[in-house]
């Protein structure tokens, strides 16, 4: 790549790294991660780290937090202090506090994380204190949450009095985090140093390293010991954060401008210093192109990338174009920015990489016309006319963001019309902003470049293999590498889809690989799932696991591959990898056997060299985690390449059409809309496809039929005792079980089975048990839990896994078939038993969490039971991704219509959100009581009494509510009343007279720590909302970070040395105020008790909390084995069940302890996960320690329990309805505005 | 009176003929400092199980690396784990304290799956400063297509490498389960053994009948079960000579059991139960029973009682390789009511 350099510049090429110049330091490559590029540096120059997990940087504060377990140094020899808070706000507050001790404080977050900072960060400025906050911008939610990235969070920091600094690479993630740390000392202004989310923070590129000597040189001592001058001191007091009135404030303000007015020439005067230590030179912004540019693009962060090769191309091809990079946004350097602009521009388009819906611009636009407008005003402007400015929006949420969308760009400055604001990336049909995609244009690739692309599944190890490939050729040659990773959003069975380069100059392209030179499929069923050859060149090698040698393959391939393969003249290698892996133990981790047919095939390295290279990485990686597993690596090494074969290609395909992606039934939404996100072409959906404020149809999860498992459970009605257990524990809703009539199976067909219900009341009935064959995943944990073996052989079970090819055929009708069974009459059957909880149809089904996931269950349990009449505030986290990521949703509906409704606030606020929706809830029937009794004489008195006297404690009870309510509901049609009557408005909250309950979920980072101070406040309300908490014990969604619910002596992330500390007692705080329904459960455990305390939850007329054991890939168990471990959870004590039912009764005894009294040590119980037992093996004293202590909670708790157990104790008055709410609280109405408390 | 309680086992001088046998009592410092606290003259350490070793390492690293690179939020689910100290690690760092606290003897125990796992850990366990080695041979002889011969034969090869990867004294510990036991005994001695234990005990399946599942149980021993080595050893100690090594172990329980035991020819009398069910103290209690016997039957050493009632010391040596089917029956004389049920 060559670009043009404005004459005023000295020859740079921003964001890439450059040789050494002669004299300087010599420079080491590594290949990095953006987090990982920004970590170190803010590790070496901090001395304490406040940190909170926060996709996508949270891996900032992970390294942060193993380099301080491992005793990693900072520059000045000292271990920095890293410690979690309970929420951003929180790390902000500690930054803060840290900051005016005058330590060097720094932290990490992203999106709604850095708007909790953000009080603290007008704080912080305002005090002139030198900080840096690194961010991996993302997405802030609005109609929807995005994990991904786009500069909407630190544009929304850009009145907090922070300089803002933009990285658009890799390395300048790492070369900017200096600047910022170098550069807030000098100015005392704390910086915001942030980079793309995923494009910058996960893409992995070879880059040079700073050393400490670079650090030091940058960062003055002089500067630290200022800033530590500064710090309060009880030996020179000073008072800060004083309040001031109107007669100071304002000119108090003021009183900073001079500091602002020097940090573009601080930060320009950092960059020079880190110029002349290494070569690499920056400017605050940086032109590229054509020096007499007639049109130029102006970006910030990643996506200068494809702009820059997007400019190299139309330059080379005449063009009169250039690209500006903003990299200090904030102060905006105005006089920078006008000298870097050629005089000759005369049309400028600025990309922003966020929306302000309803603003003039957004921020960059804003910015860059406001300063044209005032440099044509000034004495001698640079332009003989001002520039046309347009602006536009792109890459929103990792949207792609390529040279086919850059040149479309320049297309419009040419216009004699542009638009003035458009947008770029997608086809807006609705506002008609967006200009076309040029889907021809592509910058040329440099010559030598290999472009690879790998498809695998999470499980498979295809990305850590890819990530070991880069850094083996690009650490262990001069070749250039970079490695970018697409994970879907499915926990189990997920898809992922390496982008690899390979190439012998620095490689700055920001986006996918859409033409490879090689591609591979890891996995053969992907072939139908994923487009996979429509990403090659021609002549492009294609590496294809298959489960067929090279005879037989051609054979098993779909026909739209075999076009590609014909068409493109592609050549194709098989190997069967899973052969090669099982024969030396390895499992389904094919990557050790796929990695060195890519390096042999790509021929990046010499395969001999490439092999050596391979297995010096594995010993590297792994001899310290036994010589075992690098024993089987080698062998999967030295076994896959005599293994792989050339496949002859024939002249004609011969294979299967693909099936529709869903069925023709299917609503038409689904088909529109899903349909085409399900088949990865989301990106082709036009704006008007989608919903305009957010809102999608439930039940959307059984289209997506994946057909993941291996295995999957195959029911033997001969030993079934109908206990109803593997429905109950099914993570996915795949095992079903229904109860019917005989009679409504006489047309069943054949090889539907069914068998005697035992049952004292229904007689006549049959029982199913029923697997979803496509959409059980395989986790086992339903076998596991059967109690029921056959008399013959104790291993065969009422359920027993079993292969799914062999049974798919049989179980697809007979699930079609059973589907088509009618529900058993709710009212028929008790729900406070397992079995008659299963009958009950689930609401909850076919949900992407985890492979044997044990939160799912309990929301599965609480569909069946309530879902026909609940609402559920969802809290961020694992339950609201396998609950509501796009493309489906495992919530729905049942043959009425009538389903769970849903809804995630934020991470922070979801007890709150869900007492709105009952302050909603009562408000309104309340209202429709009121209309009822005014509207009794049109009405009817009789019906009217009925409704607002139901007993609705019982499902008949709602069953009966639910008849008068349609009769009401026909009364009130008929008396046709205009908008605004009464019987508009009662017709309109008619249903809220049917009992409905508000579930608010979430996890346990939610609950005890990021929510507990709301979660608190609604426990303290006494209003009529259940509390469910999944509690994983670890931020489970992130990554396993500790919360206060971490038990001691786990090792977790921000844990790494085991929690010291014992789990918050959560319900023991809620049971403090006597009158909130409590509940400790373990669906292994005991899960009739589980039913019981839903049910019961349910019912009480307050406050109730669920606290759910639910375990998790993080405890580091065999998933299938998740009820065992639950089981001994609560034999240990480690976990004991109780129910707390507040009594209003004298001499009530409301804790009733559901557990035995322990029957096996904790250490029994431990030994088993491997989260506790591998501190055993890094840190074995204090393993021991910890385990002693931790039995001491268990026995010290037990006790305490016990005699609870035996506490008697009444609640005088339990609030049976609305009004419980303190006035003055918790309404936002105080007089007292402003001030916090 | 004095007793001279000294013995030599393995070329090692032992202040008596208790030794602790490999149990978890050896296996924490804290115990196995409070057995030689009561007494014991060397500790045998557990077993490593290679096995063990291989499949938690396998297990360890599958599991830290369960979920990994699947899910954007969520690229793993641990810190990151350098170096994790796996079985083998664990056991030797645990014989390097036990070694520089103890002032015994420590004998580490080695039970492995693959010669090339033998060589390698008993070379580990030399290096710990381990005084002796005890090799457990044991393998169930499940395989139809093995014969004895070659079983016995890959034993032989196993001991043969171990003793040419170590210089310590080494002790081969069997069961009791051979087809030609003194034969095998004499090979195992022939290559590079020091010395014997007799015999192994292991774990045996049991069935839990709610759950139907199969079960692993130890059972502790009986004083019975002394029965077998004691005979073995009567055998045994005068065809492989003084020089050889013999430790009795099983069924040691009391200060009369080790009398026995080094009547027949025994150099140290190894014990386990007792001590776990009554506590490491049960030690200093069986050495009094010892040397109240001594001196109560006027021995002055045990080197004086050891292999005095050996096979080839007895009336009747062939009462250690009889049936003894007669005198069995006759020594339980049935009782008279049983017996009448019986004809009825």
């Amino acid at each position: 790549m060559t670009l043009l350099t404005p004459p005023e510049r000295p020859a740079t090429e921003p964001g890439v790294p450059a040789p050494a110049e002669p004299g300087k330091r010599p420079q080491r490559h590594e290949c990095l991660d953006g987090n990982e590029a920004a970590a170190r540096v803010a590790y070496a120059l901090s001395e304490v780290i406040s940190i909170y997990p926060i996709t996508p940087a949270s891996p900032m504060a992970e390294h942060a937090d193993d380099w301080a377990a491992a005793g990693k140094p900072n520059l000045w020899g000292g271990v920095p202090d890293v410690v979690e808070l309970q929420s951003e706000g929180g790390a902000a507050g500690a930054m803060h506090g840290a900051l005016q001790k005058g330590a060097l404080g720094s932290t990490f977050t992203a999106s709604q994380g850095l708007l909790l900072m953000i009080p603290n960060m007008f704080k912080i400025a305002g005090e002139l204190t030198p900080a840096v906050i690194h961010v991996a911008a993302r997405t802030i939610a609005t109609h929807a949450l995005s994990i991904f990235g786009d500069h909407s969070d630190v544009m929304h920091a850009r009145a907090t009095g922070w300089a803002m600094l933009a990285s658009g690479s890799v390395q300048e993630a790492h070369d900017f985090a200096l600047v910022s740390h170098a550069a807030t000392l000098r100015a005392r202004i704390p910086f915001l140093h942030f980079f793309d989310g995923f494009r910058t923070s996960h893409e992995v590129n070879k880059i040079a390293v700073l050393d400490h000597d670079v650090m030091r040189a940058l960062v003055r001592d002089e500067d630290v010991l200022a800033h530590r001058a500064r710090a309060l001191s009880p030996d020179a007091p000073v008072v800060r954060g004083t309040a001031q009135n109107p007669d100071a404030f304002f000119q108090a303000r003021e009183a900073a401008n001079p500091f602002y007015l020097a940090v573009p020439g601080i930060v320009e005067e950092v960059m020079d210093e880190l110029a002349a230590q290494t070569g690499r030179r920056y400017h605050l912004v940086d032109y590229v192109g054509a020096p007499d540019a007639q049109r130029v693009v102006v970006v910030m962060g990643s996506g200068a990338g494809a702009v820059a090769e997007t400019v190299a191309t139309l330059v080379a091809a005449g063009q009169k174009v250039g690209m500006l990079q903003v990299r200090l946004f904030q102060p905006f350097p105005a006089e920078q920015v006008i000298a870097a602009l050629p005089a000759s521009v005369r049309s400028i388009a600025v990309l922003d990489r966020t929306k302000e819906p309803g603003a003039v611009g957004e921020p960059l636009y804003q910015a860059l016309v406001t300063l044209l407008v005032e440099h044509m005003e000034s004495e001698a402007p640079k332009f003989a006319a001002r520039p046309r400015v347009i602006g536009g929006r792109y890459g929103l949420s990792s949207k792609e963001f390529t040279p086919a969308m850059v040149k479309p760009v320049f297309d419009e400055l040419a216009r004699e019309r542009p638009k003035r604001q458009f947008t770029v990336g997608i086809y807006d049909d609705v506002t008609n902003l967006s200009l076309p995609i040029d889907a021809e244009f592509r910058a040329p690739r440099p010559a030598g470049e290999v472009q690879a692309l790998f498809f695998g599944l999470g499980s498979d190890g295809t990305v850590g293999a890819n990530k070991a490939s880069v850094k083996i050729i690009g650490e262990g040659t001069d070749l250039y590498a970079q490695g970018y990773f697409v994970y879907d959003s499915k926990k189990s069975g997920g898809q992922t889809v390496s982008h690899l380069r390979f190439g012998p100059q620095p490689i700055p392209s920001s986006y996918l690989i859409d033409h490879a030179d090689f591609i591979a499929c890891h996995q053969f069923g992907l072939l139908e799932k994923a487009k996979i050859l429509e990403y090659a060149k021609p002549g492009a090698t294609f590496l294809l696991n298959a489960p067929y040698g090279s005879a037989e393959v051609w054979d098993h391939l779909p026909r739209v591959v075999q076009q590609h393969l014909i068409d493109k003249r592609i050549d194709l290698w098989v190997i069967d990898a899973f052969a090669v892996a099982g024969e030396v133990g390895m499992g389904n981790r094919i990557n050790t056997v796929m990695q060195p047919c890519f390096f042999k095939l790509s021929g990046v390295l010499p395969a001999d060299e490439a092999v050596a290279r391979i297995k010096q990485f594995v010993e590297k990686t792994y001899a310290k985690r036994g010589q075992a597993v690098v024993d089987r690596n080698f062998a999967a090494i030295d076994l896959s390449l005599a293994r792989l074969e050339h496949v002859a290609i024939p002249a004609a395909v011969t294979g299967y059409e693909l099936p529709p992606v869903v069925p023709d039934e299917a609503p038409d939404f689904v088909k529109k809309v899903t349909a085409v996100l399900m088949a990865g072409d989301g990106d082709l959906l036009p704006v008007s496809a989608f919903p305009v404020d957010g809102t999608f149809p439930t039940g959307t999860t059984r289209y997506e039929k994946r057909a993941i498992a291996h295995e999957i459970p195959i029911w033997d009605p001969a030993i079934c005792i109908d206990c109803g257990k593997c429905a109950m524990v099914c993570p996915h809703a795949a095992i079903r079980m229904k109860v019917f009539p005989a009679a409504a199976v006489a047309d069943a067909p054949a090889g539907f089975l069914h068998k005697e219900f035992k049952s004292r009341d229904l007689l006549d009935h049959r029982l199913t048990i029923q697997v979803a064959p496509d959409d059980c995943t395989g986790c086992g944990v339903c076998v596991d839990v059967c109690p029921a073996k056959s008399k013959t052989e104790v291993r065969h079970k009422a359920i027993n896994m079993e292969p799914a090819d062999e049974h798919r055929d049989r179980e697809r009708p007979s699930f079609e078939y059973f589907l088509g069974i009618p529900q058993l009459d709710r009212t028929l059957i008790p729900h406070d038993t397992v079995k008659g909880a299963q009958a009950l149809e689930p609401l909850f089904e076919y949900s992407l969490a985890c492979s044997g996931c044990g939160e799912t269950p309990y929301l599965k349990l609480v569909s069946q039971l309530f879902g026909d009449r609940m609402i559920v505030a969802n809290a961020t986290g694992c339950s609201s991704i396998y609950g509501a990521n796009l493309p489906t949703t495992p919530w729905t509906v049942n043959a009425q219509g009538r389903g769970p409704a849903w809804n995630n606030s934020l991470f922070e606020d979801n007890a709150e959100f869900g007492l709105g929706m009952r302050l909603a809830l009562d408000a309104q029937s309340d209202q429709a009581r009121r209309l009822l009794e005014r509207l009794a004489p049109q009405v009817g008195e009789d019906l009217v009494r009925e409704i607002l006297e139901a007993d609705q404690s019982g499902e008949a009870g709602i069953a009966a509510q639910r008849e008068r309510i349609a009769r009401l509901t026909a009364i009130l049609r008929g008396l046709d009343g205009p908008p605004g009557s009464d019987a508009s408005h009662l017709l309109s909250l008619a249903g809220d007279l049917v009992r409905k309950g508000i579930w608010i979920v979430g996890g346990d980072g939610w609950a005890y720590d990021i929510g507990y101070g709301g979660l608190d406040h609604v426990l303290g309300s006494g209003r009529n909302v259940n509390i469910l908490v999944l509690d994983t014990e670890v931020y489970s969604n992130t990554g396993g970070q500790a919360s206060k619910a971490t038990p001691r002596a786990a090792v977790a992330k921000f844990a790494a040395a085991g929690k010291s500390r014992a789990k918050k007692d959560l319900g023991a705080v809620a049971r403090a105020y006597g009158d909130v329904y409590v509940a400790q459960v373990s669906m292994g455990g005991n899960d009739a008790q589980v039913a019981k305390a839903l049910l019961e939850a349910d019912a009480w007329p307050g406050t109730s909390l669920v606290i759910a054991y639910s375990t998790c890939i993080a405890h580091g168990i065999d998933m299938e084995k998740s009820m065992t471990h639950q089981k001994d959870a609560v034999k240990s004590g480690y976990w004991p069940l109780y129910r707390f039912h507040p009594s209003e009764v004298e001499d009530g005894q409301p804790f009733k302890l559901d557990s035995a009294k322990p029957s096996i040590p904790v250490s029994e119980f431990v030994a088993g996960e491997t989260r506790f037992a591998v501190l055993a093996r890094t840190h074995p004293d204090r393993a021991r320690e910890l385990a002693e202590l931790a039995q001491q909670d268990v026995d010290e708790r037990w006790r305490y329990y016990e005699q609870l157990a035996a506490m008697r104790r009444s609640v005088p008055h339990v609030q049976h309805g609305p009004g419980s709410l303190p006035p003055d609280d918790g309404t936002g109405q105080s007089a007292d505005t402003g001030d916090e408390a | 009176m004095t007793v001279d309680l000294r013995t030599r086992y393995l070329g090692l001088e032992l202040r008596s003929p208790l030794v602790a046998s490999p149990s978890p009592l050896t296996g924490e410092l804290d115990s196995a400092l409070a057995l030689v606290e009561a007494g014991a003259a060397a500790l045998v350490l557990p077993s490593l199980f290679e096995e063990e070793i291989l499949h938690e390492e396998i297990e360890l690293n599958r599991s830290l690396e369960a979920g990994s690179e699947a899910f954007a939020e969520a690229l793993d689910y641990f810190p990151a784990i350098e170096e994790v100290a796996f079985a083998g690690d664990r056991y030797l760092e645990h014989l390097r304290r036990l070694k520089a606290a103890a002032g015994v003897p420590v004998i580490a125990s080695l039970n492995a799956a693959t010669p090339g796992g033998w060589v390698r850990y008993a070379r580990l366990m030399q290096e710990a400063g381990a005084d002796a080695l005890e090799l457990n041979l044991y393998h169930l002889a499940a395989d139809p297509e093995r014969s004895a011969v070659e079983m016995e034969a890959r034993d032989l090869a196993l001991v043969a490498a171990v003793r040419k990867a170590v210089t310590i004294p080494l002790a081969v510990k069997l069961s009791p389960y051979y087809s030609a036991l003194a034969s095998f005994a004499r090979h195992v001695v022939g290559a590079g053994a020091d010395g014997l234990v007799l015999f192994n005990r292991f774990y045996q399946p049991d069935l839990d009948l709610e759950s139907l599942d199969v079960v692993a149980r130890l059972e502790l021993s009986q004083p019975a079960e002394l029965r077998l080595p004691m005979r073995w050893i009567a055998i045994l100690r005068p065809q492989l000579g003084p020089d050889v090594a013999l430790a009795a172990t099983s069924g040691i329980h009391g200060g009369s059991d080790v009398v026995k035991a080094l009547m027949v020819g025994a150099d140290v009398a190894m014990t386990t139960s007792a001590l776990l069910r009554q506590g490491a103290a049960r030690l200093r209690a069986i050495e009094e029973e010892l040397v109240a016997w001594l001196v109560e039957h006027e021995y002055e050493s045990v080197a004086q009682l050891r292999g005095s009632a050996t096979q080839a010391s007895v009336e009747d040596p062939s009462a250690f390789e009889r049936a003894n089917y007669l005198r069995t029956l006759r020594s339980w004389s049935t009782s008279r009511d049983l017996a009448r049920t019986g004809n009825r």
